[in-house]
């Protein structure tokens, strides 16, 4: 008899799969990957002004951006997603396979992962081409770049698989999901100057990723001096590092004890 | 080994909403031979999908024992023991944006030895929707496509819930020549369903679940004592239908041939349907 196949090979198989079935869903493309640049662009128009000298709001909001569109392709699709493939029956098929468990996860962190690369690629796009934001200068910058984005992406995703035994059905899932991200996205500095936000607001977003991943992120696309303007007068790395893994492995021990295949 | 599933005392309880333990599955004995395929039938809440699915890997049991293809799926290290079994759900609709081929090439990639696409294709005739995508089938090519997916792993065991809800009685008929074309194959079959006829048509065994238990288990012909039940001879003379149920059946023809010169007119001689034997065995409990 020939050899079963293995987790890794099934699970490439099924990340191929996944980003073929993604590009066909016209919501999936429109959504996650048209949206956030149209906002972009409404932002970019409306808000012209400096915030800090040769810093503007729009290079701010990109920066925002960048970070949401790891919530958005991590999160979002994912917790909405697998309450729809759990009602439409995927979910039980494959349990019914020799595929393991682990595959399906692999398939869903290749369909994140190429997302976001999408994603992220066109808001710097359209952020280089109109918005004057520049790309990262240093070594280092890319560096804080490159962790902030994986540290980000892997929460976003293992949050997303959590987050995904909330919504009882799939068609309700993104009534559930997106408002969340909505108003994580307007207390976190995504929408609005973080610092101008009211303290209770600020301190609300501090327990939650996406206020780190934007600070962040204006780490590596702001001016060094701009450090200055944030909450704390400095960039916070470390401190950023530490709450993005302290969700990550919370959504991990989360995940790993409620996950659920079958609609209850 | 000549018993592809063997059951012994099998039991299994939910809790309900309200925290009370509902009993679905209340000892139950079951033995299904290699080849063989084998119909569960039972009204709605007998225990059948529960038993189903514990066969299948899909849920723990609280009591008895177990023994599919020689393992215990509660105990075995799953992914080589799904390999072997073929698994087809009822109503699913998942891949409506992918190709029937494009579904199959992916799936076939999961098993040690598939089957060739396009002869699966072929056997659930699906030849003409192979480009089509999922969403795009109708309920009976739905259904095909999920036999396709069941049997692509050239499974040992095909498990078979409620197949044919919803087809037409063409489309019945030709799945029906399809899971025979794989009992010649040597696959074994479980298989449940609500039409008597087809667990007629099909099955070697049939075995009636009613209550959580098993009411009876027997071939087709044999269910419920059907072989033993009087028989209805009806007939046509001077100008009214008469009846007579009998156990006698030969006999009493002999006498009335006898009696009536020529043709007897509007003959019939009929034992009880599966249906009727099915109504009378699951009685008072709709």
């Amino acid at each position: 008899m020939n050899k079963q196949p293995g987790t890794l090979a099934i699970g490439i198989a099924r990340g191929i799969l996944e980003i073929k079935q993604f590009m066909r869903q016209r919501e999936s493309v429109v959504f996650t990957l048209l949206f956030p640049i149209l906002l972009l662009l409404i932002f970019g128009a409306v808000f012209k002004d400096e915030i800090a000298p040769g810093v503007t709001f729009s290079q701010y909001f990109v920066a925002g951006m960048i970070a949401s569109g790891l919530v958005n392709t991590g999160f979002q699709q994912l917790a909405i997603t697998i309450p729809m493939e759990r009602d439409d029956g995927t979910l039980k098929r494959l349990r019914g396979t020799p595929a393991p468990t682990a595959s399906y996860f692999i398939g869903k962190i290749i369909l994140v992962f190429v997302s976001m690369l999408i994603q992220v690629g066109l808001l710097l796009a359209f952020g280089v081409a109109l918005y004057g934001i520049s790309l990262p200068s240093t070594p280092e910058k890319w560096l804080t770049f490159i962790w902030v984005m994986l540290l980000g992406i892997t929460s976003s995703t293992i949050l997303g698989i959590a987050f995904s035994v909330v919504p009882k059905s799939g068609r309700g899932a993104s009534a559930v999901v997106s408002p969340i991200v909505i108003i994580l996205q307007f207390f976190s500095g995504v929408f609005f100057v973080f610092t101008q936000l009211p303290a209770w607001m600020q301190n609300f977003a501090a327990v939650f990723p996406l206020k780190w991943l934007t600070q962040g992120m204006r780490s590596v696309f702001l001016p060094d001096s701009f450090a200055a303007q944030e909450v704390a007068q400095s960039w916070e790395h470390g401190r950023t590092a530490l709450i993005l893994s302290a969700w990550l492995v919370a959504g991990f021990l989360i995940a790993l004890k409620t996950f659920r295949w079958e609609k209850s | 080994m000549s018993h592809a599933i063997v059951v012994r005392g099998l039991t299994k309880s939910y809790r309900n909403g309200k925290g009370a333990a509902i009993e679905a599955v209340k000892g139950i004995d079951l033995e299904v031979a290699q080849g063989e395929i084998f119909a569960l039938l039972g009204p709605n809440g007998a225990g059948k999908t529960s038993t189903i699915e514990i066969l299948e890997g899909y849920r723990g049991r609280d009591g008895g024992s177990l023994s599919v293809l020689g393992e215990d799926p509660a105990q075995t290290h799953l992914p080589a023991w799904r390999n072997r079994v073929g698994i087809v759900l009822q109503s699913t609709k998942d891949g409506a944006d992918l190709s029937v081929v494009e579904i199959l090439t992916h799936f076939a990639q999961y098993y040690s030895r598939p089957r060739d696409i396009d002869e699966v294709i072929a056997a659930v005739g699906l030849e003409e929707k192979r480009n089509a995508r999922g969403e795009h089938l109708s309920g009976g090519q739905r259904r095909r496509l999920d036999v396709a997916l069941g049997i692509i792993g050239s499974p040992e065991l095909l498990f078979l819930d409620e197949p044919t809800t919803g087809f037409d009685p063409e489309a019945r008929r030709s799945f029906w020549e399809l899971i025979r074309s794989l009992r010649e194959s040597g696959t074994t079959i479980l298989m449940s369903t609500h039409y008597l006829e087809e667990a007629e048509a099909l099955a070697d065994r049939v075995a009636i679940m009613n209550h959580g238990l098993i009411a009876d288990c027997a071939t087709p012909e044999k269910l419920g004592g059907r072989d033993r039940e009087k028989v209805n001879v009806r007939w046509h003379e001077s100008g009214a239908i008469h009846q007579e149920l009998t156990d006698t059946p030969t006999e009493f023809l002999r006498n009335l041939a006898n009696r009536i010169p020529g043709e007897i007119s509007e003959l019939t001689v009929t034992r009880p349907t599966l249906e009727e034997i099915y109504l009378q065995m699951i009685g008072g409990n709709e």
